[in-house]
């Protein structure tokens, strides 16, 4: 019936296709007409974005695909060892050490990786799965060899280079690291492991990173907090200061931002050690004695302060803009209809302000969950974040598989928290201004 | 009129400054009665919704009472009042539906579920929005808003309601519906309305008395009739509907009457309502409707036709006039009426009473 009146006010100069397609002018489909006669904007549009576009495709989606892609890829042990996976391949740890053909192809694969001198980096990289690989690797090198007697059998001459190649642990950890691609690291990253006999935690001294995501999380919600709680009272009264006064208490918000980070981080150091301004006050005042003084710093507690500062301004601007839309009369009209300040305030503009907490507490805590440099200068041992540690895979112990498989792992929770956090709060309800 | 004792509601010797050296009310005294529907009406800036505010408990007093049913208010707290309020901009609860909006004055006011129910229906059947209660403010018209805002003001039975320009956003069809339905709403309940508004119009059909507001004091408190016919001065004259001014000294005075001398040197007589002595300035106001063509031989003074605006059931004829260039005078187009062409001198008249002399202000 719709269709049928919709087509009954259709003016008789407008022309159709056989099968119903509004017509221009000249007899061409509308819809094309109209995507021809856009397509020179639509153009430069795309020129005027191409650049950033460009950019962000070389210098970040291209880089994280790519260390994303690292933290599955295993390429190693089947590039340098070819022969011995291949020879590995019929072997079953069960029946013990492997046969004679595994050492003959092991052989013939060292002597070319030595020769190119990346044998110990194969043996780093078995390293991660299992300690004592790298040593194992390092002491079968060149010189050695070359001294073996091709005639004779060449397992007892391996098992004479090191007792451990004669043992089943070393063959099955190349066994089980031979396929390109692996989800050791992931598995790592959730203090899982793979071994030869299938995937099982890892030893409870060794587990760590289950801890750390926690924690992460943890305090990344206690700052997000206490942001809310300090940043709201500040919001509100921005919002209600006449214009004057709100844009100069905006600029006491905004300070913080025209400071280095490393600077104000490193004020906070000054500020909450142990012979800190803080605690010097503290003592001269008689609160806490000079032996009680307070540990605020290289813990959590030194974390959750620092982070709360720098990330302050992250909440409170997305509060204002949002409370700034208010009216003040909906406070006005609660309290006329006889509720008091508090109920007015609770039932009414609370409810409003809403979509700015959502703004400002997913903005914070994103950001909190993945800072690095606040939590490594002042978070000690146990105030680090999970991102101080895939730094420490990436330039200390070099392991980037693993670094890289504990930020996609960063990536999907963010993700997945985002995802509930639209199905709780609705991501429509946010607003930045 | 003064505050009198038996008022329900009084502002006594109220004034109000926001900064200390300016006061923006200036000594306000003004008694409402009970079921009294009043219109504080006034430009922008005369102190009107400042005078509503203090009322209301928004704002504080500076100086001065306001007693409601004889007790002090100044500080009691707006939501001890009891007071209902229709706000410009309505300020419905955009996060609450209809039905929510209403129910809020009597949930904070600890009422019980069944019996919220009942008063939500009956308010919202009052103004015909009986099948909107689970709507939101944001899918309503502004006609339809505007009827829940009263609504809500309403359903807590208050003795008091507030309106601050509440048509203000409507238009104008809409705006002089809803002029009838408020007015109606406030016969059948009785309640005291206290109504601000810069629409004279809409001041002159709602009210039973009219504060007309400038310059932080109320220059004339009358019925609307009153207002019109007899203005107290040239504020108030000029204010409200069409008025023509034409200044004048006064030569003597006669009774009820003055002999007053214009510019030209000729002289009429005027209705001494608000105007000093003789040889003192005073502005004479006249309205429109009530100058004529001078019949051959009577009193006249001589104008000459600088306009012709027809408008159907009559034509403005802008003339100059003693040296006013914006004397306006209504010709009915009545089947004899005269015909007048632009440049054309003609003698206009009026009779004594309908001009009024005012202060020259």
């Amino acid at each position: 019936m719709a269709e049928a009146t919709a087509n009954g006010d259709i003016a008789p100069d407008e022309h159709r296709s056989a099968s119903g397609q509004l017509l221009a002018a000249d007899g061409t489909p509308l819809k094309k007409s109209i995507r021809r006669s856009e397509a020179r904007a639509r153009l430069r549009a795309f020129l005027l974005v191409a650049p950033l576009l460009i950019f962000v495709l070389l210098s970040f989606i291209a880089p994280i695909a790519d260390m994303l892609f690292r933290s599955v890829e295993n390429e190693i042990v089947a590039d340098t060892l070819p022969r011995t996976v291949e020879a590995l391949d019929a072997w079953d740890p069960q029946t013990g050490p492997p046969p004679e053909p595994v050492y003959r192809a092991f052989y013939d694969d060292m002597l070319e990786a030595t020769e190119l001198k990346i044998h110990t980096r194969l043996g780093s990289r078995l390293n991660y799965e299992e300690s004592g690989m790298s040593s194992l690797f390092r002491k079968t090198n060149e010189r050695r060899l070359e001294r073996f007697d091709l005639d004779q059998p060449l397992q007892p001459q391996f098992v004479d280079l090191d007792k451990d190649w004669g043992e089943v642990e070393p063959w099955a950890v190349i066994k089980t690291f031979a396929p390109r691609y692996t989800w050791g690291y992931f598995l790592q990253a959730a203090d899982m492991r793979l071994t030869p006999g299938g995937v099982e935690m890892a030893p409870e001294f060794e587990q760590i990173y289950l801890k750390l995501f926690w924690r992460t999380i943890l305090l990344s919600c206690t700052i997000t907090l206490s942001c809310l709680l300090l940043g709201y009272p500040v919001a509100w009264l921005l919002s209600n200061l006449p214009a004057r006064s709100a844009n100069l208490l905006m600029i006491l918000v905004l300070l913080p931002f025209w400071t280095s980070l490393l600077v104000r981080t490193s004020a906070w150091k000054v500020l909450l050690q142990e012979q800190g301004v803080i605690n010097d006050i503290l003592v001269y005042i008689g609160i806490v004695s000079d032996a009680g003084r307070l540990v605020m710093i290289n813990n959590q507690t030194g974390t959750i302060i620092a982070m709360t500062h720098i990330l302050l301004p992250f909440m409170v601007l997305p509060l204002y803009s949002v409370m700034k839309t208010i009216p003040p009369s909906y406070l006005r009209a609660a309290k006329s209809l006889g509720a008091t300040d508090w109920t007015a305030f609770w039932r009414v503009y609370f409810p409003q302000s809403v979509p700015g907490i959502g703004a400002g507490a997913i903005l914070v805590f994103i950001l909190a969950i993945g800072y690095y440099i606040t939590p490594e200068l002042v978070g000690g041992t146990d105030g680090t974040f999970i991102s101080n540690r895939i730094a420490f895979h990436i330039s200390t112990s070099l392991n980037w598989g693993l670094a890289a498989a504990l930020g996609s792992l960063l990536l999907i929770l963010v993700l997945g928290l985002y995802w509930l956090y639209d199905r709780i709060v609705g991501i429509d309800n946010v607003k930045l201004g | 009129m003064n505050a009198s004792n038996d008022a329900f509601v009084e502002f006594d010797r109220v004034q109000k400054s926001y900064d200390g050296e300016t006061l923006v009310v200036k000594d306000l005294n003004l008694g409402i009665g009970k079921g009294e529907f009043l219109t504080m009406l006034g430009p922008s800036g005369s102190g009107k919704t400042t005078c509503l505010m203090m009322l209301a408990g928004f704002e504080t007093a500076t100086h001065g009472d306001i007693r409601l049913d004889g007790r002090p208010i100044n500080s009691v707290p707006p939501h001890k009042r009891g007071i209902g309020m229709v706000f410009q901009n309505y300020a419905l609860f955009p996060h609450m539906t209809v039905a929510e909006n209403l129910a809020f004055p009597l949930q904070v006011r600890k009422m019980g579920k069944d019996e919220i129910e009942t008063r939500v229906k009956r308010a919202l059947d009052m103004v015909q929005m009986g099948d909107f209660g689970g709507r939101r403010p944001a899918q309503l018209s502004g006609g339809q808003q505007q009827r829940v805002a009263v609504a809500r003001a309403l359903v807590f039975d208050p003795e008091l309601v507030l309106m601050d320009e509440p048509l203000g956003a409507l238009d104008k069809q809409l705006r002089e519906q809803m002029q009838f339905e408020i007015k109606h709403i406030h016969e059948q309940l009785g309640v005291t309305v206290v109504y601000v508004t810069h629409d004279q119009s809409e001041a002159l059909t709602m009210s039973d008395r009219i504060a007309v507001f400038n310059d932080g004091r109320i220059q004339q408190l009358a019925p609307p009739p009153d207002l019109y016919e007899r203005p107290e001065n040239s504020f108030v004259a000029q204010f409200i509907g069409e008025n023509n001014t034409l200044d004048a000294t006064i030569a003597e005075r006669d009774g009820e009457f003055v002999k007053v001398e214009f510019v030209d040197g000729s002289t009429g007589q005027a209705l001494a309502v608000n105007c000093g002595g003789p040889g003192e300035k005073t502005r004479l106001s006249l309205r429109p409707e009530r100058v004529t063509f001078a019949q051959p031989g009577e009193w006249g003074v001589a104008g000459k036709v600088k306009e012709l605006i027809y408008l159907g059931d009559h034509i403005r004829v802008r003339m100059q006039v003693l040296g006013n260039n914006d004397f306006v005078v209504k010709v009915p187009n009545a089947s004899r009426h005269a015909t007048l062409s632009v440049g054309e001198t003609a003698s206009l008249s009026w009779v004594a009473e309908d001009c009024r002399a005012l202060d020259a202000a």
